[in-house]
This record gives structure tokens, C-alpha cells and sequence, in this order.
């Protein structure tokens, strides 16, 4: 048998693997979880609010939490400012901790390997199934917030920062950029977790160390005394979506984040390359 | 114009060998882990890599795939060197290392399925029909919708069998295939080995039972502390161990007496009517040793020649003891 079979096919451009990445992510109960709980996120704020609704808008709390009573629509913006900071990052940190550490962990990365996936094939992989999370977690929060809201509050068209008013579809299209412009703005700390993920077969520390990292990023963000500093942290546009929120749309903030989180991506990418390209497998 | 078989056939009469390594030596830290293996498995053996636990087997085998890096040292794997031509080689290889691993929360066909499709040459059309059958060929066919964290040990092993037979492959590396197995399990394994070696598989088996490399193999290695002892049939290795002679007797001492005439090196024994002693003297014969006793009126009451076993092989060539080498 073995002596008669001629060469084996050409290899296909193993997209293949691409859809098993995604599947094995999406079959874990983990994900779900932490999908459901970040629905929960716009679910609790409208509920909230609702509920309190008699009081009047006391002008404190999350940005557009005030507008939520005039505008169901609001929901899904506030919930995203409430995510960013530290739900988001901290799902992100599980998954991109979990990419090369967790397959080390169960011992399915050498057999990945010896089939063969490939070093630099898998890395990017992985990386695209992270990348995959964070869109799905982004939109599941604004999606989440746009039906809870039409569900509890009137929907109308929108002002917008710039006061300038859209309908519904112009301002869905909004939120779908917003949704993307959040993803992007977790692409450099997606890099971050996947390059820690190469140092250790502990997930659990990979996932902790991305978290943790996401959080000093954004402490040291908050000192002034730090200014000069602030350029470089992959959280300094994280919460600058309001330009997406204007009319006509200014992209300026839009373009700079992409661009720093794409240093990040080059940098943590390499980086990772680096290590996992020849590192032992010995788990 | 000739065909790709043909020209693997040429290729391959260059060496003959499934593996080759030449110096191959792994140092962690101070330790040498494994240290100048010079491994020769020519192709169509089913070769057994014997060693005791700790003696370097799986990290020899692990530097054969590619999964760690060797020290210094040549590897070559069916036409190619390791690790610069993993991506041509590894896709004829199929490998069992250090023990199954699963994602627990997959089903048994799940788990193949991920794997097979880490192999880009592996064709997504016949990936369901290959799984099934590498499924059913290590008898999991019933429990291939199960989630994998519900599978016992043994079955886990099989899973782990299945998944170096997703495609057909050149060479088979198993790294102790029947750990975790029922005797019946064990039984399977060893047939299927077999039958797989019947169609041309390469075979090497890495394992520390001794009785199970007997039945299974023609060749076979022996690791110990990192080195290669020995290496060679199982015929050499056995009649490279010396044959002892064990004579009950009524009259011991002129016993003795004959065996040292005969250039043998008697042995304090346990027991007053019982002569023991290793044929050490090349071309003596137990059936020469008995006639001298005849010759000189020495009543023989039984003679026994106990052969060299692989056990004993095995112990002198690793050394004794219960300590795991480190």
C-alpha cells in the first residue's frame, strides 16, 4: 500500500484549518459564557434604567446613559463604554492567553504540529480565530443593546456629538463601524496575548498576564504625569469613537488607531514568530 | 517518463533507511538527555526502541518530529532532514507521542477531524470517510460521537492510534502505543501493527515492556541513560548474552571441579546439590560440558541450559535497579 500510493496531493491553501480554529472556539462552553455575559452587559444597563426610569437624568454615570430614556438606541453605545475599559479586554485576554498556551496545556499542540500545521500557519491561525472573537464580542454587546433598547425604550433618529440628526439605518450603520473600530482597537492586545501565550503551557497565566496588561495600559493612561507616554499605550483610542459619532464622519481617530494597533500587531507578531518558531514542544 | 514511485524507489535506495541519526544529542541544562544516538531503522522493520522510563526515548522522539530541536546532531526521516524538511516529510508520518491528547469537550470524530485538518495535504473531501475509518480501525467506531472527556484511558489511547492512521503513511512512530490498554486492547494493537507493517509501514515502537517488543518487532534499540547500548536484530542481541548452565548432582564438588577444568567459572549457590554457571568459554556447548561430567563419573541428576533471555540482555545492558535515570 504504502509503496504503491504516488505523491500525495498539492496541499490546498489549508483555510481548512482556518474554519476548525473557529469551530473548536465556538464549540467551547467558555465562549459562550463569556458571550452571554457580555449580552448581559447592555441587558442589566437597560433594565436598570428602566426600572429607575422616573428619576430624572442626573447627569452622572457611563457617557449617553442619560440619553437611554429619549432613545432606545442609546443602549448599545453605552454598554460599549462600559465594556471597553474592562469586560472586553478581559474576554480577549482569555481567548488570545488561550491560543498557543491552551493546545501546549492539553498536549494537542504537538500533534497540530506533527501533522504538519506549521509554526508560522498555526500562529496566524490563531490569531485570526482571536481576531474572529473580537468582532463576535463587540457585536454581541451592540446588537444586545440595540434590540433591549427598542424593546424598553422609544426608538427614533439620533442626534448625533455633532448635532446633526441621522435615522435609525444611518445610525445602524454607525454602530457597525463603531462595532469595527472597537475591534481594531483589541487587535494590539489580541497580538499581546498570542505573544504571551508562546511563553508557557499555563493558560490561566497567559490569560491573567493579558488582562492585567490591558489594565496597567490604562492606569498608566490615566496619569498626566505620563503624557508623553500616552501615544504608544494600545489604549489610547480605545474610547475614541466619538468620531464616528459626528456628521460627516471624521476619521481621523479612526486611521491613528488602526495604526498603532497595527505597530502592536508587528511588534507582539514578530515577537511571537520569534518565540514559537523555536521553541521546544515538550508538553 | 517514470513515475513518481519510481523515482521515491530511487531515492530511497540511497539509504534504505526509515530513520537515520548521526550524533544526535539533546542537552537540557547540565543534563545530556540524549546523548550521541546514532539510530539506523531500515525501511519495512517493525523496530523496537526499548529503553527504561527516563532513559531519553520520547525526547529522541520528539527531536525526530521536529517537536524540539536537537542539541547537535543529524536527523533524517524517510527522504528528508529534520526539522528543515518537516513540511514534505511529516504528512508521511504518522506518530503517537507521550501519551494521547484530546480537546475534551470535542467528540471522539471531532478530534480527528481538527487534527486532520491541521495537515494541509490531507484532501477536506475524504477527511469524514478517513476518519471513520481510522475510527473503526481501532475499534471506537461506537464511541465516535462522544465527547472525548468521557472516553476511559484505553480509550483515549485508541483515539490517539486513530489519529497517526488518518492517512496512509510511509512510517509509523509510536511512542508506548499499548499504555492504558486492556490485554485484549493490547492484543488488538499488536495485529494491527502488524497488519500495518504487512502493507509496507515503516514501524518504530518505542516502549520499556520487553515482552511486547519480542512479539512485535524484528529489530529493536536500546536506550539507557541517554545512549544507545545497543541496536540490531532480536536474534544478535539474544545470542550476544551469555547462556548458563545449571547442574543438580549429588556430588558438587568434583562438579565444580570439571567446570573449572573446562575453563568455567563456578558459582556459589544456594542450594548444597546445584552447580551453576555462565557458558562463558565461546564454542563450549552444554551438551560438551555434560560429557566431561559423565566421563569423570560425576551423577548428573538434571541439566538445564537456561538461554540468554532479552530480559537479561535488557538488565545488563541498562543496569538493575528501580531508580529512573536522571
Amino acid at each position: 500500500m504504502a509503496q504503491v500510493r504516488p505523491a500525495r496531493g498539492r496541499r490546498s491553501l489549508g483555510l481548512t484549518l482556518v474554519v476548525s480554529e473557529i469551530t473548536v472556539l465556538f464549540r467551547r462552553l467558555r465562549t459562550w459564557a463569556m458571550i452571554g455575559a457580555l449580552a448581559l452587559i447592555p441587558i442589566l444597563i437597560a433594565v436598570v434604567v428602566r426600572v429607575s426610569s422616573d428619576g430624572a437624568a442626573s447627569g452622572r454615570g457611563p457617557a449617553f446613559l442619560n440619553s437611554i430614556t429619549q432613545n432606545g438606541l442609546f443602549v448599545s453605545l453605552t454598554a460599549l463604554t462600559v465594556a471597553i475599559p474592562l469586560f472586553l479586554p478581559l474576554t480577549i485576554g482569555v481567548v488570545a492567553g488561550d491560543t498557543i498556551a491552551g493546545e501546549a496545556n492539553l498536549g494537542t499542540l504537538r500533534y497540530l504540529l506533527v501533522a504538519p500545521a506549521g509554526r508560522l500557519r498555526l500562529l496566524l491561525v490563531k490569531y485570526a480565530g482571536a481576531a474572529l472573537f473580537c468582532f463576535v464580542a463587540t457585536l454581541t454587546v451592540v446588537v444586545t443593546g440595540a434590540i433591549i433598547g427598542a424593546l424598553l425604550f422609544p426608538v427614533g433618529p439620533v442626534t448625533l456629538l455633532s448635532g446633526d440628526t441621522v435615522g435609525i439605518p444611518g445610525y445602524f450603520v454607525r454602530l457597525l463601524l463603531l462595532a469595527l473600530y472597537v475591534t481594531v482597537s483589541l487587535m494590539g492586545l489580541s497580538a499581546i496575548g498570542l505573544f504571551i501565550s508562546t511563553l508557557t503551557t499555563i493558560p490561566v497565566g497567559a490569560m491573567a498576564a493579558t488582562a492585567a496588561l490591558a489594565a496597567v495600559a490604562q492606569i498608566l493612561g490615566a496619569l498626566p504625569q505620563l503624557e508623553w507616554l500616552h501615544p504608544w499605550l494600545f489604549t489610547n483610542y480605545w474610547l475614541g469613537f466619538g468620531d464616528l459619532l459626528r456628521e460627516p464622519i471624521v476619521w481621523t481617530s479612526f486611521a491613528d488607531n488602526a495604526l498603532l494597533q497595527f505597530g502592536y500587531i508587528a511588534v507582539f507578531g514578530t515577537l511571537a514568530y520569534g518565540r514559537f518558531s523555536t521553541k521546544d514542544i515538550l508538553s | 517518463m517514470r513515475s513518481a514511485h519510481d523515482e521515491r524507489t530511487a531515492r530511497e535506495g540511497a539509504t534504505g533507511l526509515a530513520i537515520e541519526t548521526r550524533g544526535l544529542t539533546k542537552v537540557f541544562g547540565r543534563q545530556r538527555a540524549v546523548d550521541g544516538v546514532d539510530l539506523a531503522v531500515p525501511r519495512g522493520t517493525v523496530f523496537g526502541f526499548l529503553g527504561p522510563n527516563g532513559s531519553g526515548k520520547t525526547t529522541t522522539i520528539r527531536m525526530l518530529l521536529g517537536l524540539a530541536a536537537a542539541s547537535s546532531g543529524e536527523i533524517r526521516l524517510l527522504d528528508g532532514a529534520m526539522p528543515k524538511d518537516a513540511r514534505a516529510v511529516l504528512p508521511r508520518v504518522g506518530a503517537l507521542v507521550e501519551g494521547p491528547a484530546i480537546y475534551p469537550f470535542l467528540s471522539g470524530r471531532a478530534n480527528l477531524q481538527r487534527f486532520d485538518a491541521a495537515d494541509r495535504h490531507t484532501s477536506p473531501s475524504t477527511r469524514n470517510a478517513r476518519v471513520d475509518a481510522a475510527l473503526e480501525r481501532v475499534g471506537l467506531g461506537h464511541a465516535a460521537k462522544k465527547r472525548a472527556h468521557a472516553y476511559s484511558l484505553g480509550m483515549k489511547q485508541r483515539l490517539g492510534i486513530a489519529n497517526a492512521l488518518l492517512a496512509p503513511r510511509d512510517l509509523l512512530i509510536l511512542d508506548e502505543p499499548t499504555n492504558g490498554l486492556d490485554p485484549q486492547g493490547t492484543r488488538e494493537v499488536r495485529n494491527l501493527i502488524r497488519s500495518l507493517s504487512d502493507d509496507g509501514t515503516t514501524i518504530f515502537v518505542s516502549s520499556h515492556l520487553l515482552a511486547e517488543v519480542e512479539q512485535m518487532c524484528t529489530m529493536i534499540a536500546v536506550m539507557s541513560a541517554g545512549r544507545l547500548v545497543a541496536q540490531g536484530t532480536l536474534d544478535d542481541l539474544r545470542s550476544q548474552g551469555t547462556a548458563r548452565v545449571r547442574i543438580t548432582t549429588p556430588d558438587p564438588a568434583d562438579a565444580r571441579r570439571i567446570l573449572s577444568g573446562l575453563g568455567l567459572v563456578p558459582e556459589p549457590h544456594g542450594r548444597d546439590d546445584v552447580v551453576t554457571a555462565e557458558l562463558s568459554v565461546p564454542g563450549l556447548q552444554s551438551e560438551a560440558v555434560n560429557a566431561a561430567l559423565v566421563r569423570a563419573d560425576v551423577r548428573v541428576r538434571g541439566l538445564e541450559v537456561s538461554g540468554a533471555s532479552l530480559e537479561d540482555r535488557f538488565v545488563a545492558l541498562t543496569g538493575e535497579g528501580f531508580d529512573v535515570a536522571g
